[in-house]
């Protein structure tokens, strides 16, 4: 059997095996979106829901681990240096050992069926994907490099908004990629966005809503606002699927809804049209 | 001079708290209208986005500057509480921000610089305003602004709330009135979000660094507009200094001017 073993795939058993020793195979679990009851194991390697395809959250890792075919990381010693805010260094700390990651995105070189891309894929269980100055760095970088080696850039978004203990500095970050999306786009290079849940505030009002194609993965949350402070701005109980992709679809701000099984292939597929022939 | 009069020349003087300036940022200190008249002439208000509606809450138009044509965009909150709720104290809806696009690539086109003017509690929360796409609108304004080839100068003059006043403020230089805040999210929602108490507001202002002050020693910002009880002075300071400011960047050629704006931000 060694002998059909190559390194990537190795590795791929390897993180998966990590993931699942910390949900274990019995384990009971509820679709956050449908509520459907299941069994950890049934939602298989890609860990989507059954009853309704939802995909479960994933860790940038699995899904650098899913996704692609080999994965070069960039920039991963970037890190906040001075933590300022009271509490905030603790937070950081913790983020990082769960995730093993330096920030909320991981960005790296990646080939993705045989596609070579820029890939940076967002963190939502490192401080709910928050917005800091160092995520915005390592999302920076990532263009800067795409359109100096004239590549596409596939960014898969999860966030809950702005970082509060950076301040008006996450905020600036907004602005700080859309600099970088402005220079790749005027290269002519491809940006493809791929929404997942959650993707919310600053970063729904800044580069996820800044690409060429805008995918989505079934049900996913993608807003500006929270469903509550909507709510209570307007005394108005929201409809179920407010803020779902589904919705975003009907409103003409995504262009497809894609399994979460069939992304690799629509992502190679897509950038395969956006190559030249003399390339 | 006795110690009394001292003490209250001394309470006179002293700076307002952080939370005091969060207070002041919301009284109707300057409106939107005076400002347009009192700093240009010749206004041509243009109405509309050309996609769904017209936003009240941001007034655009044509204006000249000492002479010179400008394109302005201006977030009002409205006067009365009749007109306020209209403009739902100013906060924009993606129509609003895509009526400012709009105008911005009009001025593009016509080689004329823009000035706006931001006093927003933030981008409105609303269903419209969800279904029609306010994170897109916002993401757009901010994505295009970064490729204007005309000079820009964004004045906070009230409160400048997160997401909402960036989409009008990824300018050249960014101004703030003394009494003006500039933040990520209100220092009520702040406190409620990291410490899930929004009466702790006041603490969460002194530690969330919103002030002119505070935001101009950390280059956020590029000059502070010293505000007085005499509005035509205000506003012929501004008038001076956005004349000498856009004469200045007026020297860069378009792509420089794309330059600054873009490093400007890449130094955050
Ligand atoms: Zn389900």
């Amino acid at each position: 059997m060694d002998l059909y073993e190559n390194k990537s795939s190795k590795e791929k058993i390897k993180r998966d095996a990590s993931v699942n020793d910390r949900i274990p195979d019995g384990l009971f679990l509820a679709c956050p979106y449908c509520g459907a009851q299941m069994y950890n194991k049934q939602l298989g390697e890609f860990r989507v829901c059954a009853n309704c395809g939802y995909g479960f959250r994933l860790q940038a890792r699995e899904r650098v681990s899913l996704l692609t075919d080999s994965f070069e990381e960039m920039d991963a010693d970037i890190q906040m240096t001075n933590p300022e805010f009271p509490g905030y260094a603790e937070k950081l700390a913790r983020a990082q050992s769960q995730t093993e990651l330096g920030e909320s995105v991981l960005t790296g070189l990646a080939t993705i069926q045989q596609q070579k891309v820029a890939l940076g894929v967002m963190d939502s269980y490192f401080m709910m994907g928050s917005l800091g100055s160092m995520t915005g760095e390592k999302i920076t970088r990532l263009f800067e490099y795409a359109t100096s080696h004239r590549l596409p850039v596939v960014l898969f978004t999860a966030s809950g908004g702005a970082r509060m203990q950076e301040g008006i500095q996450s905020l600036m970050q907004m602005a700080k990629v859309s600099a970088a999306v402005a220079q790749h786009q005027e290269a002519g290079l491809l940006y493809l966005v791929v929404l997942t849940d959650p993707t919310t505030g600053g970063v729904t009002a800044s580069f996820a809503m800044q690409g060429d194609i805008t995918l989505a993965e079934p049900h996913a949350l993608v807003g500006f606002a929270g469903a509550r402070v909507i709510e209570s701005t307007i005394h108005e109980k929201l409809p179920k699927d407010f803020q779902r992709v589904e919705t975003l679809l009907e409103n003409g701000f995504v262009d497809q809804i894609v399994p979460r099984e069939s992304l690799a292939p629509m992502i190679a597929k897509i950038v395969k049209l956006h190559t030249s022939l003399e390339e | 001079m006795s110690a009394d009069i001292l003490n209250s020349l001394k309470i006179f003087k002293r700076e307002l708290t952080p939370a005091q300036v969060v207070k002041k940022s919301r009284e109707d200190r300057f409106m939107a209208r005076e400002i347009i008249d009192g700093i240009f002439t010749d206004f041509v208000e243009l109405h509309g986005d050309r996609l769904s509606g017209d936003d009240m809450s941001v007034i655009g138009g044509i204006a000249a500057l000492n002479g010179q044509p400008v394109t302005i965009i201006v977030i009002d909150k409205g006067t009365d509480i009749h007109d306020k709720l209209s403009k739902r104290n100013g906060s924009p809806e993606p129509w609003g921000y895509r009526k400012a696009q709009r105008l911005m690539q009009q001025a593009e086109r016509f080689h004329r610089p823009i000035i706006t003017f931001i006093n927003t509690p933030g981008a409105f929360p609303g269903k419209e305003a969800e279904a029609q796409g306010q994170g897109e609108a916002i993401a757009k304004s901010i994505l295009e602004s970064m490729k204007l080839t005309v000079p820009m100068i964004a004045i906070v003059y009230g409160e400048g709330g997160s997401g909402g006043a960036l989409a009008l403020a990824t300018a050249n230089q960014v101004w703030m009135f003394q009494n003006a805040t500039y933040s990520i999210l209100s220092p009520e929602g702040f406190a409620s979000i990291l410490w899930k108490d929004s009466k702790r507001s006041d603490e969460a202002a002194a530690v969330m660094g919103l002030t002119a002050k505070d935001l101009f020693e950390k280059d956020i910002i590029e000059y502070i507009v010293p505000e007085s009880h005499n509005h035509p002075r205000v506003f012929n300071l501004i008038r001076k200094r956005l004349d000498d400011e856009i004469k200045a960047l007026n020297q860069l050629t378009p792509s420089e001017l794309v330059k600054q704006r873009r490093a400007r931000f890449r130094a955050f």
